[in-house]
């Protein structure tokens, strides 16, 4: 996800990640990872740098611009997926309507990615 | 070519979601209107569905069941034959360009076989988690993409490269997709998308890039294309 901030929105880090925090710690899914106190903000931002290291999320910077993307979790099973569980993705149809997997709930689905290149 | 299916399987309980995988949305327009398609047609300007779910190359496909269980982790998902590539198969490659001919020669190569995956679709649309194509948490974890932190960097790269791009800096991207290609060789998504811009269709060796899709593919054997599905 891109960062223009290193204390990240806990329900944009959510949404984008699929990563919850909860008393636990982050939670994907059946899995959580414990959190230290002190990377949650009481206005509900996360410490990106902890989350990063914990979740094992590269930051990467561009040059010494505000502007960081911080890539997927490799901590917990080391593969694409750290659940079974289908993230919650929401994405934008050709007319930008946003539309939401789980509407899909109670059906089987097929996702399938395509391109014009 | 997802529409027909989506039309059989629908009254069976089975709903497509297509996902364009391109950083220039009208690009993939025209596609979404020719279609004109019952099913959700959404756009990933971003590729967020790389991240999430291991998609690394085009058609790629995830089975979502009733309860929002992933059952099959990304693989190659053809709907049927594809007229086009079927007449690289069977052109006279003596009459084009050798550039060209040379690109058709390792496009013949490819390996996909729609008739496979259609028939396990098919067998899943009917028999749900009965079928033995549906697969345990465990196992779709188990047979998802391996992640490591090079290939979590190119995620990220490529995310600041096209966010780079849609602000008006495309020069700014290059080096970030440059990273990219180079942590997670085997995601064409990445590198497709990128090539393209600089030599649409094609996708030759440019100065941007030290790589083509014809250098990449005798790199990385055509056969290994599109991996063979496991059932």
């Amino acid at each position: 996800m891109l960062l223009t901030d290193l204390w990240v929105d806990e329900e944009e880090f959510a949404t984008r990640t699929g990563w919850v925090v909860k008393p636990e710690g982050a939670c994907k899914a059946e899995v959580c990872v414990p959190l230290p106190n002190d990377a949650r903000r009481d206005d509900g931002r996360l410490d990106v740098n902890v989350l990063a290291e914990r979740l094992g999320m590269p930051l990467v910077r561009h040059g010494n611009a505000d502007l960081w993307a911080l890539g997927p979790e490799t901590a917990v099973t080391g593969r694409a997926l750290t659940s079974a569980v289908a993230p919650d993705l929401r994405l934008p149809d050709a007319d930008g309507r946003t539309f939401e997997l789980s509407s899909l709930r109670g059906q089987k689905v097929v996702m399938v990615a395509w391109a014009s290149w | 070519m997802w529409q027909e299916l989506r039309t059989e399987l629908h009254p069976k309980g089975v709903e497509i979601v297509t996902i364009a995988l391109d950083v220039d949305a009208e690009a993939a327009r025209p596609f979404i209107e020719a279609a004109n398609a019952e099913h959700p047609s959404l756009i990933d300007q971003a590729h967020i569905v790389d991240a999430l779910f291991g998609i690394v190359n085009v058609p790629n496909g995830v089975w979502i069941d009733e309860d929002g269980m992933i059952v099959r982790p990304a693989e190659a998902a053809h709907p049927g034959r594809n007229p086009l590539t079927d007449s690289f198969r069977t052109m006279d490659l003596s009459t084009l360009e050798p550039e060209i001919a040379n690109v058709l020669r390792e496009a013949r190569k490819i390996q996909t076989d729609p008739d496979a995956y259609v028939a396990m679709l098919r067998d899943w649309a009917e028999r749900g988690s009965d079928s033995p194509y549906a697969h345990s948490p465990d196992d779709v974890v188990q047979r998802s993409r391996m992640r490591d932190l090079d290939t979590a960097t190119a995620a990220a790269q490529f995310e600041l490269g096209q966010h780079l791009h849609r602000n008006g800096d495309h020069d700014a991207a290059v080096p970030h997709w440059c990273e990219a290609h180079r942590l997670d060789r085997e995601n064409w998504t990445y590198k497709r998308n990128a090539w393209n811009f600089e030599d649409p269709v094609r996708q030759g060796h440019t100065d941007a890039y030290d790589s083509s899709w014809y250098e990449d593919i005798l790199e990385i054997g055509a056969e290994n294309y599109y991996p063979a599905i496991t059932p």
